[in-house]
């Protein structure tokens, strides 16, 4: 056991934290609209729009994160069309795929959990709702938008963990995220183990964080039984 | 459509057969998967404080790591553990593990700690009075477990491992980075030398969504023949 490496390494480390924290949250809140769109989609009753945002979900939650990182990154830079165009700016970074990569993968999943969470709102709210002459429009914003948030917090949490993770991906489009740092001074130093330690408790302690924190916001928006 | 003609002019065949490749060390590292879920599922559920911590501490340190992260202690860290223990034996010579095995040992590792806690929560979610009859019938320990909880548990807990499948598929991607040639890394050298890179990995979301697809309807079959007489 190395114990200078652990002590050296740590502040390199800690300083490519703020990436995957910047990664992290940038994708988390472009994905949360992306995901809160398509679920309306999904509830929508024309069957084409319905199938639509079933397709994308589908698609993203069926293929690796790596794969969709690596077409919008490696892939879109082919179309020759796209280079013209102002988009060319933003795709020609790998950051900015790499956060579109990511937005597109937690929208699908986002969009999974609001739905099942808006399916579960019992009919007798909304019904309630009604007949006390709420408009449609505040119902669904004053009633079925808070309830479902409420409802969606532990997947949500979840899923907050599993993008968190994701982020790691980054390094693998040069990006110089925790883990990208971590396999650097591991392919430099041969010390696998003392690196992991030390980026690996840095994960676990964010992970303790985020769950902490959504374990408080469910309590304190619990339902009085 | 000829880059993927089969043979010496095209990828078709290469790619057959890294996709043959995924489906073998998902299918391993599933088996290893349950291999650690049998060991840390009893921890778990122990009435022992220290088990009970070596349980917790193996799940909550997987699931809170990146995958990668793992996949990369295991790449540059397993030879050097092997080498190690080895050296205690008096053997001393350079060995390197094949990409397959530290592959499919660290992406079954991650499987694992997904398993344990499905077979943790399936077997939490058995009736009390199932555990008791069996005891009162003079059943032994080991009886209680292999003929009257482990039935009735698989039963709850399928719907759940396909999901664990369907992680431990999409995760075997990320041992592309240790060289192993399976869709990714085939698709990645596919697309470095024909400068396709856009058709390649969108084939190869197309195998992952493919294989995803079948075993979803296989896994469907499975379930209902489990859940007869429910």
């Amino acid at each position: 056991m190395d114990l200078d490496l652990i002590i050296t390494s740590f502040p390199k480390l800690l300083g490519a934290t703020v990436v995957t924290l910047k990664l992290l949250f940038a994708s988390l809140f472009f994905g949360l609209f992306l995901g809160l769109f398509f679920a309306i989609l999904r509830l929508n009753k024309n069957i084409f729009i319905n199938k639509f945002a079933y397709g994308y979900s589908y698609i993203f939650r069926g293929t690796p994160l790596l794969v969709q990182i690596f077409i919008i990154y490696f892939g879109l830079g082919q179309i020759e069309y796209l280079r013209t165009t102002f988009l060319w700016v933003i795709l020609k970074e790998p950051y900015w795929c790499a956060i579109i990569a990511f937005t597109l993968n937690t929208g699908a999943y986002t969009s999974e959990i609001l739905r099942s969470a808006f399916q579960t709102i019992k009919p007798g709210i909304i019904e309630a709702g009604k007949s006390l002459g709420i408009s449609n429009k505040i119902i669904f914003y004053k009633i079925q938008i808070p309830i479902a948030i409420r409802q969606s917090l532990p997947a949500y949490g979840n899923e907050i963990i599993l993008m968190m993770k994701g982020t790691s991906l980054a390094s693998t489009v040069t990006l110089m995220d925790l883990t990208g740092v971590a396999k650097y001074i591991i392919s430099t130093t041969f010390k696998p183990i003392e690196v992991f330690i030390v980026a690996g408790g840095i994960y676990l302690f964010m992970t303790f964080i985020i769950h902490n924190v959504i374990k408080y916001l469910e309590k304190k928006y619990s339902f009085q039984q | 459509m000829e880059l993927l003609a089969f043979g010496k002019t095209g990828w078709g065949d290469e790619l057959f057969y890294a996709t043959l490749m995924t489906i073998a060390v998902s299918i391993t590292a599933m088996l290893v998967g349950f291999f650690f879920a049998l060991i840390f599922t009893p921890l778990k559920l122990s009435k022992y404080k220290t088990l009970n911590l070596v349980g917790n501490f193996y799940t909550t340190v997987i699931r809170g790591v990146p995958e990668l992260l793992v996949i990369y202690l295991f790449f540059f860290g397993g030879s050097g553990a092997i080498m190690y223990v080895a050296s205690i034996f008096g053997y001393y010579e350079y060995i390197e593990i094949n990409a397959f095995i530290t592959g499919s040992m660290a992406i079954g590792i991650i499987s694992g700690a997904y398993s344990t806690e499905v077979f943790r929560g399936a077997v939490q979610s058995i009736d009390k009075g199932q555990f008791e009859a069996a005891k009162v019938l003079g059943i032994n320990k080991f009886g209680q477990f292999y003929k009257i909880i482990l039935p009735q548990m698989l039963r709850l807990a399928i719907p759940n491992l396909s999901n664990v499948w369907q992680i431990t598929l999409k995760d075997t991607s990320l041992i592309s980075v240790t060289g192993l040639v399976e869709i990714m890394r085939q698709s990645y050298i596919a697309a470095g030398s024909t400068r396709d890179p856009l058709f390649f990995y969108s084939f190869a979301a197309v195998l992952y969504l493919l294989l995803t697809y079948v075993s979803m309807k296989l896994i469907n079959k499975l379930e209902v023949r489990y859940s007869k007489g429910y």
